[in-house]
C-alpha cells in the first residue's frame, strides 16, 4: 500500500525524523492560508501523488511570494502530472503539500528496503541524493552504500554513524544524521514498511539534517495489524477496477489489450497473459480468481472485465485442484447469463471433474467456445478477436 | 525415496482444527500411503481431541514426543503462522512446509534469522506443498493428476505447477517429486536448493523449473546448474508480459528497478544450458525431448 509524502512525513516525525514544517492542502485557498501560517518568505508547493519523479514532471515549485503560492497551487492542483513513474496517462493531483523552504547545502539519499537475497532489511545511502538518483544507481553504483540490518538488534548507532561518514556528512552533523537513520529504521520496522525512502535527505548550512521528501510503501500482508495506516489509503490514486475487484477478493490489474482473462492462480494467470501475447493477442487484464471461485465471484469477475470497453473476447483458464471444474463451469454459465454476455467466450478447464465441467458448458446452450489445452485456448481467443466485426 | 518426503515420513499438521487444516488433512490422509503418514495435529488448547483418528496436541514438542514425527505442515492463519514455523523449528523438526499465504514479511525476516544454523528445512510460506506421487502428498495439490515417474518439478507457483504436471502426464511422463517453493519474497528452500536435491536423486532424470518475475532465485539456480547439474533442465518463467511495478498476485512477483524481469531470467537460464520456452504450453513437450536426448 502506498501513501502520500505528507502522510509519510507525519509518520517519520513521530519517530523523531526532522522534516521541514508543512501543511497538507486540498484547495488553492488552503494553500495560501498554509503559507501564511508557516510564515517565512520561501515556500515549496508540492503535488501529492503516489508516484515519484514529481520534480522532473513539474509538480514541485518554489514560491517566493504569496502570489506565487497562489499561482503555483492553481497550476498544480488539478493538473495531470506525468512522471516516469506514473505511466503516460499521468495522475490527477488532488492534494498539495505546502512547506517552508529549506536552505540546502547538500542533497543525500537514504532508503530502507527488504532485500530478498539476504532476507534482511537493507539500508542504502548515497552522497548523491536528488532527482537523478536512478542514474547514480545505474552509472555509479559504488556511490550507493548498503548495509544489512540485524532484525533482532536493529540499526546500531556506530553502524549509523559509519554510514553518515561514508556519505560525506561532516563531523558536526554526524551524530544527528545517525540518530535520524536509526529513527527511520524504527519507523520502517514498526510500521511493517516494504520501502522507506528519503530523497533528498538534506544537510543545511548550519549542519541540520532534514528529510525533504519521504516515501513509504507498506507490506499489504501486515495492514491487518496497522488499522491507522490502512485508513490512510487514497482510493483516488488507485485504479477503480482494481478497487472494485479487491472488494470481491479478486486480484485484478488493468492492462491495455482486448482479451479479458479469468484464471485461478497468479502464476497460471501470468502464463495465460504471456501465451496470449505470444500468439499475437493482447491481454486486457490480469485476474486471479483465487482458490474458491464461487458463482458470485465468477459473475463479479465477468462484470468487471466487461466494464472495460476494450474487451472483445474473454478467456477463462482454470486448472481445478481443490476447485472442481463442474463448480466453475456452473459459475461461468450463470455469470454469462446474468451479464448477458455478448463477446466470444473461450473456456479451458482442466483438473478435478473436468469431464463433468465440459459437459455442463456444452449443454448450457450458450455459445461457449471450449478449448482443450492452453495453446488451443489462447489461439481460439486471439482468433475470436480478429474474427469480431467492430 | 525421491527427495524430501516419502511413505515413511511422519507429519504433524499445525492448525489442524481450522477449516483449511481439516479439509487438506483429510485429503492428504486419503492419498496413497497418507493414512500412516499423518500422525498428529497441533492446535493450542485442543490437546486431547482428535480429527478423523488423528490425535491433537497442544504443542509441536508434545506431538513430536508422542509420535516421533519429523515433519510438519502449517495451515495456521497469517497473524500466527510465522510463530508456528518458529515452534516447529525449536522443536527440532527436519522439515516444515508452510502453506499459509499472507504472512507479514517482517515476521518471515525474523523467523528466517532465528533459523540460521538450525538443521530444519523450510518450504514456503505461501506454497502448495510437496508431493512424491504414489507415496505421499503434503499440501494442497490435487493428488490424482500426478503419477510416479522420472521428472522432478520445482516451482514458485500453484496452479501453473499443476498445468506443468498435466502436460507431463500427457507426454506419458510421471514425476519423482513436485516441490512448490511458493511465491513469497522471504522464504525457505529456493530453486537452487531443490535443484541440488534433484541432482543427487537417482529417480530423477530431468527437471522442470518453473519461475516467475521478481527476485533472482532462478538466475542463482541457473548459474549453479551450468557448473554442476548432471541432468537436463527445462525452464519456464511466467510474467514476460507483466508491467513493471505491479504486484501480480504474489508478494514476490514484483519487478523493481529493472531487475527480476522474465527476460533477464530467461537469458541467464538459456546461457546456463537450460532448455527454456516462452510458451507455457510447451513445457511437457520439452521435457519429453530432454529425456530422449
Amino acid at each position: 500500500m502506498k501513501i502520500h509524502e505528507y502522510q509519510a512525513k507525519e509518520i517519520v516525525r513521530k519517530y523523531g525524523v526532522a522534516t521541514p514544517r508543512g501543511i497538507a492542502c486540498f484547495s488553492v485557498d488552503e494553500a495560501v492560508a498554509a503559507a501564511k501560517k508557516l510564515g517565512g518568505s520561501v515556500w515549496v508547493i508540492k503535488a501529492q501523488i503516489h508516484a515519484g519523479g514529481r520534480g522532473k514532471g513539474g509538480g514541485v515549485k518554489l514560491a517566493r511570494s504569496l502570489d506565487e503560492v497562489r499561482q503555483y497551487a492553481s497550476a498544480i492542483l488539478g493538473m495531470r502530472l506525468v512522471t516516469h513513474q506514473t505511466g503516460p496517462a499521468g495522475q490527477l493531483v488532488k492534494r498539495l503539500l505546502i512547506e517552508e523552504g529549506a536552505a540546502i547545502a547538500k542533497e543525500l539519499y537514504v532508503a530502507l528496503v527488504v532485500d530478498r537475497a539476504s532476507q534482511r532489511a537493507v539500508l542504502m545511502a548515497s552522497s548523491e541524493g536528488g532527482m537523478d538518483i536512478e542514474e547514480v544507481a545505474a552509472k555509479t553504483p559504488e556511490k550507493i552504500h548498503k548495509i544489512q540490518i540485524d532484525p533482532m538488534s536493529g540499526l546500531a548507532l556506530a553502524e549509523a554513524k559509519d554510514v553518515a561518514y561514508k556519505i560525506g556528512v561532516p563531523a558536526a552533523a554526524a551524530a544527528g544524521c545517525a540518530q535520524l537513520l536509526q529513527a527511520l529504521y524504527r519507523a520502517f520496522d514498526e510500521t511493517d514498511a516494504s520501502l522507506a525512502e528519503i530523497n533528498p535527505l538534506i544537510l543545511t548550512a548550519d549542519n541540520q539534517v532534514l528529510a525533504l521528501d519521504a516515501k513509504i510503501n507498506f507490506d499489504d500482508n501486515a495492514l491487518f495489524r496497522h488499522p491507522d495506516i490502512a485508513a490512510m489509503r487514497d482510493l483516488d490514486e488507485e485504479d477503480p477496477a482494481e478497487i472494485e475487484a479487491s472488494k470481491f477478493g479478486l486480484s485484478y490489474i488493468s492492462l491495455d489489450g482486448n482479451i479479458g482473462c479469468l484464471v485461478n492462480g497468479a502464476g497460471l494467470a501470468m502464463a495465460t497473459m504471456d501465451i496470449i501475447k505470444l500468439y499475437g493477442g493482447a491481454p486486457a487484464n490480469f485476474l486471479d480468481v483465487g482458490g474458491g471461485a464461487t458463482t458470485d465471484k465468477v459473475t463479479e469477475a465477468f462484470k468487471l472485465m466487461l466494464k472495460n470497453p476494450n474487451v472483445q473476447a474473454i478467456l477463462v483458464n482454470i486448472f481445478g485442484g481443490i476447485m472442481k471444474c463442474d463448480v466453475i463451469a456452473q459459475g461461468v454459465v450463470e455469470a454469462a447469463r446474468q451479464v448477458k454476455l455478448a463477446v466470444p467466450l473461450v473456456v479451458r478447464l482442466e483438473g478435478t471433474n473436468v469431464d463433468l465441467g465440459k459437459r455442463i458448458l456444452a449443454e448450457s446452450g450458450l455459445p461457449i467456445i471450449s478449448a482443450g489445452n492452453m495453446a488451443d485456448a489462447a489461439q481460439k481467443a486471439v482468433n475470436a478477436v480478429s474474427g469480431a466485426h467492430r | 525415496m525421491s527427495i524430501l518426503i516419502d511413505k515413511n515420513t511422519r507429519v504433524i499438521t499445525q492448525g489442524i482444527t481450522g477449516k483449511t487444516g481439516q479439509f487438506h488433512t483429510h485429503a492428504c490422509a486419503a492419498y496413497a500411503d497418507g493414512k500412516s503418514c499423518f500422525v498428529a495435529g497441533v492446535t493450542p488448547g485442543k490437546g486431547g481431541q482428535a480429527f478423523e483418528d488423528i490425535p491433537i496436541f497442544n504443542s509441536v514438542v508434545e506431538a513430536k514426543a508422542a509420535t516421533g514425527a519429523t515433519a510438519s505442515v502449517i495451515y495456521v492463519p497469517p497473524p500466527f503462522a510465522a510463530a508456528a514455523i518458529d515452534e516447529a523449528v525449536e522443536a527440532g523438526l527436519e522439515l516444515v512446509i508452510c502453506i499459509t499465504e499472507g504472512i507479514p514479511v517482517r515476521d518471515m525476516i525474523r523467523t528466517r534469522y532465528k533459523m540460521q544454523g538450525k538443521p530444519t528445512r523450510l518450504i514456503g510460506p505461501n506454497c502448495p506443498g510437496v508431493i512424491t506421487p504414489d507415496e505421499i502428498k503434503i499440501g494442497i495439490m490435487p493428488g490424482h493428476i500426478h503419477a510416479r515417474g522420472p521428472v522432478g518439478v520445482v516451482s514458485r507457483s500453484g496452479t501453473l505447477t499443476y498445468e506443468a504436471v498435466g502436460q507431463l502426464m500427457e507426454q506419458g511422463l510421471g514425476q519423482s517429486s513436485c516441490v512448490g517453493i511458493g511465491g513469497d519474497p522471504v522464504n525457505g528452500l529456493k530453486h537452487l536448493d531443490v535443484m541440488k536435491l534433484f541432482n543427487d536423486d537417482p529417480q530423477t532424470e530431468v527437471v522442470v523449473m518453473v519461475g516467475e518475475i521478481g527476485g533472482s532465485d532462478e538466475e542463482d539456480c541457473a548459474r549453479w546448474i551450468k557448473d554442476h547439474m548432471k541432468k537436463p533442465v527445462v525452464g519456464f518463467i511466467a510474467g514476460v508480459t507483466a508491467p513493471p511495478g505491479k504486484r501480480m498476485g504474489h508478494a514476490g512477483a514484483i519487478i523493481s528497478g529493472g531487475k527480476g524481469t522474465a527476460a533477464d531470467k530467461l537469458a541467464v537460464m538459456e546461457a546456463s544450458g537450460i532448455t527454456i520456452t516462452r510458451n507455457p504450453a510447451e513445457i511437457g513437450k520439452l521435457a519429453r525431448a530432454a529425456l530422449k536426448g
